[in-house]
């Protein structure tokens, strides 16, 4: 990004002034409380070695748009909500600095530091300035409203509360992601309750929470609905262990609702009464998701209640909504962007093209689109009208074959992201490859995963023919039952801007189906070409040569799955050794045991987490990694069945401010 | 029940004969090298497959969580499959207009129609009469039930057991509401 080269020359400036931040402030800063940034703080920066500087100079930009207020007569809180982009202004603060004679910082109070720290929105960067100086710590904690906590055991709700006093919203990630292939038992954790009892009194003025993979009960949603009086967002991603009941409690009492987006999670639905508990006053309703939940709603209370929420942009029904029932809601809300259809098939006397044909006329804003459960080619031309401007269709529930496909996407042509199943074989994914050039994320599931039979679906052969006509792809998911490496190095010639590459194979160990070799060459050749690659999935026959590749190569790499894949330690300790910007490695059933375990000894503190399931790992290796690394939780899961006990099967590593779990299960051992 | 015998009157989108090739491979998965199916055509072949014959081809692929796919889409694939369930009970929705939640009845309790509709009478608390063919039913109320291909049918219209292979969740509908078509 431009702006990034231009502040650097800003700072070199800041960097090489000996004179101390100087600011006249009764002529300059007159508006603000003066708390000048004291002249030593200065120099501590100046002065301090080029670790501490490089977050200085990627994140200092504050200064310039400090003097671009000063600079300017006109009210200065519209200078402040004036975006980042404004970088001509650096160059102009240093002219102004040259023409007079000496580096002129202002100085000024922290409360303009927090101002201007409160646009900058990346976790990344704000990680970055809380690190610069304590000031910058002070001030970034104080302006922080958003904290993302990628595995809800790596801190505790306490702590968090006591850094950050002014949040108003919260995404909370639980489980390892493989507990989303029942890997993990039940009950094993990740209970919101703590956050929610803690958060009531820390941010009763809490306004979003988005959990992913958090168990989750009635109770806590109805806790989460009394107590928080302006409680705006909800949004629950592949939770467990509530109701519709708790639905109910959400509907009921969050008065300012403006999101409730229920996606794929594990809930017991006893009935679509909960839609009904939204009161006639609540009209603020903007997001509206629960195509995933089964029960049928009632359709009167919906219809009410898209009428009187004319800010909803994001609709997504269940599949119970019938197509004339679809449109009675369009035509409450035209302005929707994104719709996710019920059914899309209804028995009709004049036919579906006739009596639907301006469903879709009035919803200019509409760039996304989903659901279309049961869709078949006599119904699917009721979405052309709105196909020109959609940017993703998900089509992932839809049972289309390759020519249905293909006549739709020739509609389609701004289209950025697009689900398939594969259903739609070789033939659709050519169509994919020559009506879609400006895709950037494709992803094609499996109609029939666990049927080894069928020789359908997808194969290397639709991959690469996407590969060609879609040059800007960089998100592949891919299920697929044959794959050459011959294949799959084209891609990468083709695609080299991939930054998620997740290849599955799906019979475990398959070589490449015509060489009969190995599947490393493949691999090889992404992370080889592709040079943006954060996160990758393997799958395959795989020797360690696979891993070799990808700790030689994949140097952005952050996230990695690997099943049934490597021969020996050797595999887990390259990724380990080369992989710097790793935080989430994940495996299963793979030959790694201790030594490649304990290989990264020094490496699982700066990560995330490392799940190990199936491997050959023993419980001493566990117990020396965790006696050896004390800043590190190292949980593992007993089997159910007994079985052998000095073995390891399920570990789970995880770097924490925490200490050991209170709420661990009886079958989670914190070594 | 045997429910090879309803594939000759049974509705399909398919090309004809293409049924033998379903009896030929009875571990074949649905979704077969034709490639030429349509949505509804697969759901409704499946029901031909029954327990003992895919238990084969299961067993297979039972290595826990792989191919990982999230339980919700295994879900919905098996919803697919299996809508019309043979085994241990087959329960189907039923909603009642103007009642504030749905219930389920198993079918299999009942033999006929006459049972169900007592069975439902029971239930809702009222009263929706005899069928009549040419007329339906003789009460404010008409039993209607969503079929595999997903229309809504008057409920007595085919025998019974043709009923239950096609039957995926029943509503009791206010006469009025009916539309003959």
């Amino acid at each position: 990004m431009n702006p990034h080269r231009k502040r650097a020359k800003t700072v070199d400036r800041v960097d090489s002034a000996d004179s101390a931040l100087v600011s006249s402030e009764s002529t300059q800063m007159r508006p603000f409380p003066s708390k000048p940034l004291s002249v030593d703080r200065v120099k501590s920066v100046e002065s301090s070695e080029s670790g501490r500087m490089r977050p200085f100079k990627d994140k200092i930009l504050f200064v310039d748009r400090v003097d671009s207020v000063e600079s300017s007569e006109s009210s200065r809180t519209s200078q402040f909500s004036d975006k980042i982009s404004g970088f001509d202004r650096a160059d102009s603060v240093e002219a102004r600095v040259d023409s007079a004679g000496s580096t002129r910082m202002s100085r000024f109070p922290d409360e303009v530091l927090e101002r201007v720290l409160a646009l900058v929105d990346s976790h990344k960067d704000r990680s970055a300035v809380s690190l610069v100086c304590k000031e910058w710590y002070n001030a970034e904690r104080w302006s922080r409203r958003h904290v993302f906590i990628g595995n809800c055991y790596s801190v505790s709700p306490e702590i968090v509360a006591a850094r950050f006093p002014r949040i108003r919203s919260v995404t909370l990630k639980g489980k390892p992601r493989f507990s989303d292939f029942n890997l993990v038992p039940e009950d094993w954790g990740a209970d919101v309750q703590p956050w929610l009892s803690v958060f009531s009194t820390a941010y009763p003025f809490l306004e979003e929470l988005r959990l992913k993979r958090m168990a989750v009960t009635d109770e806590s949603l109805e806790f989460l609905a009394k107590k928080f009086h302006g409680f705006k967002a909800l949004s629950l991603l592949s939770c467990d262990g509530f109701s519709t009941d708790g639905l109910k409690a959400i509907a009921t009492h969050c008065k300012n609702l403006t999101e409730l987006d229920i996606q794929e999670n594990g809930i017991d639905d006893l009935g679509g009464h909960w839609l009904s508990c939204f009161p006639d006053s609540l009209t603020s309703l903007e997001i509206l998701n629960f195509a995933s939940l089964n029960s049928e709603v009632s359709f009167d209370a919906l219809e009410k209640l898209v009428s009187r929420c004319k800010s909803l942009r994001v609709l997504k029904v269940n599949r119970n909504i019938s197509l004339d029932q679809l449109q009675k809601l369009l035509s409450h809300c035209p302005q929707l962007m994104e719709l996710g259809t019920g059914t899309f098939m209804q028995e009709l006397i004049s036919g579906p093209v006739t009596e639907f044909k301006n469903m879709f006329s009035n919803c200019r804003n509409l760039i996304t689109l989903s659901g279309l459960w049961d869709a078949t080619p006599l119904y699917l031309p009721v979405i052309y009208p709105a196909c020109a401007r959609l940017t993703f269709l998900n089509l992932s529930y839809a049972t289309l074959r390759s020519d249905e496909l293909s006549n739709l996407l020739s509609h389609c042509k701004s289209l950025r992201r697009l689900w398939l199943l594969d259903t739609v074989g070789d033939k659709g994914l050519e169509a994919v490859g020559s009506c879609c050039p400006l895709l950037e994320e494709l992803r094609v599931f499996p109609a029939d995963p666990f049927d080894q039979e069928i020789l359908l679906g997808v194969t290397e052969s639709g991959f690469v023919s996407v590969s060609r006509g879609c040059p800007k792809l960089r998100y592949v998911l891919y299920f697929c039952r044959q794959m050459t490496n011959a294949a799959v190095a084209t891609i990468a010639q083709n695609c080299p801007d991939f930054t998620h590459f997740r290849l599955c194979i799906m019979n475990p160990g398959q070589p490449d189906y015509l060489t009969k070799e190995p599947m490393d060459e493949a691999f090889g050749a992404i992370v080889k070409t592709c040079t943006k690659l954060q996160r990758l999935a393997i799958s395959g026959l795989l020797t360690d040569r696979t891993f070799e590749y990808i700790g030689k190569y994949a140097k952005n790499l952050e996230t990695l799955s690997v099943a049934f894949a490597g021969s020996s330690d050797l595999g887990m300790e390259y990724v380990l050794q080369g992989c710097q910007k790793l935080r989430k490695l994940e495996i299963r059933d793979c030959p790694f045991g201790n030594a490649a375990l304990l290989s990264g000894l020094t490496k699982y503190e700066s990560m995330r987490s490392l799940w190990m399931s199936a491997c050959n790992v023993t419980m001493n290796a566990c117990r020396v990694l965790a006696k050896e690394r004390p800043r590190l939780n190292v949980e593992v899961m007993r089997d159910e069945e007994g079985g052998d006990d000095s073995q390891a099967n399920k570990v789970y590593v995880y770097r924490t401010v925490a200490g050991p779990r209170k709420d661990a299960p009886p079958f989670v051992l914190t070594l | 029940m045997d429910l090879i015998n309803f594939e000759a009157t049974e509705l399909r989108l398919g090309l004809p004969g293409s049924t033998d090739e379903w009896d030929k491979k009875s571990t074949a998965s649905p979704v077969n090298t034709n490639n030429k199916r349509s949505s509804s055509e697969m759901g409704s072949s499946v029901s031909d497959e029954t327990g003992s014959s895919r238990s084969p081809s299961l067993a297979k692929a039972q290595v826990v969580g792989w191919p990982p796919v999230r339980s919700y889409r295994k879900n919905i694939i098996q919803g697919k499959k299996s809508e019309s369930e043979s085994g241990s009970g087959m329960y189907v929705k039923v909603s009642m207009v103007g009642a504030p939640y749905l219930r389920k009845v198993d079918l299999k309790v009942y033999k006929s129609y006459d049972e169900l509709l007592k069975g439902l009478q029971d239930m809702f608390k009222c009263n929706i009469g005899l069928y009549s063919e040419k007329e339906g039913y003789k009460s404010e109320f008409a039993p209607t039930y969503e079929d595999k291909d997903g229309d809504w049918m008057l409920l007595g219209d085919v025998p019974w057991d043709m009923f239950l292979t096609s039957c995926r969740r029943l509503r009791i509908m206010k006469s009025c509401e009916v539309i003959e078509s």
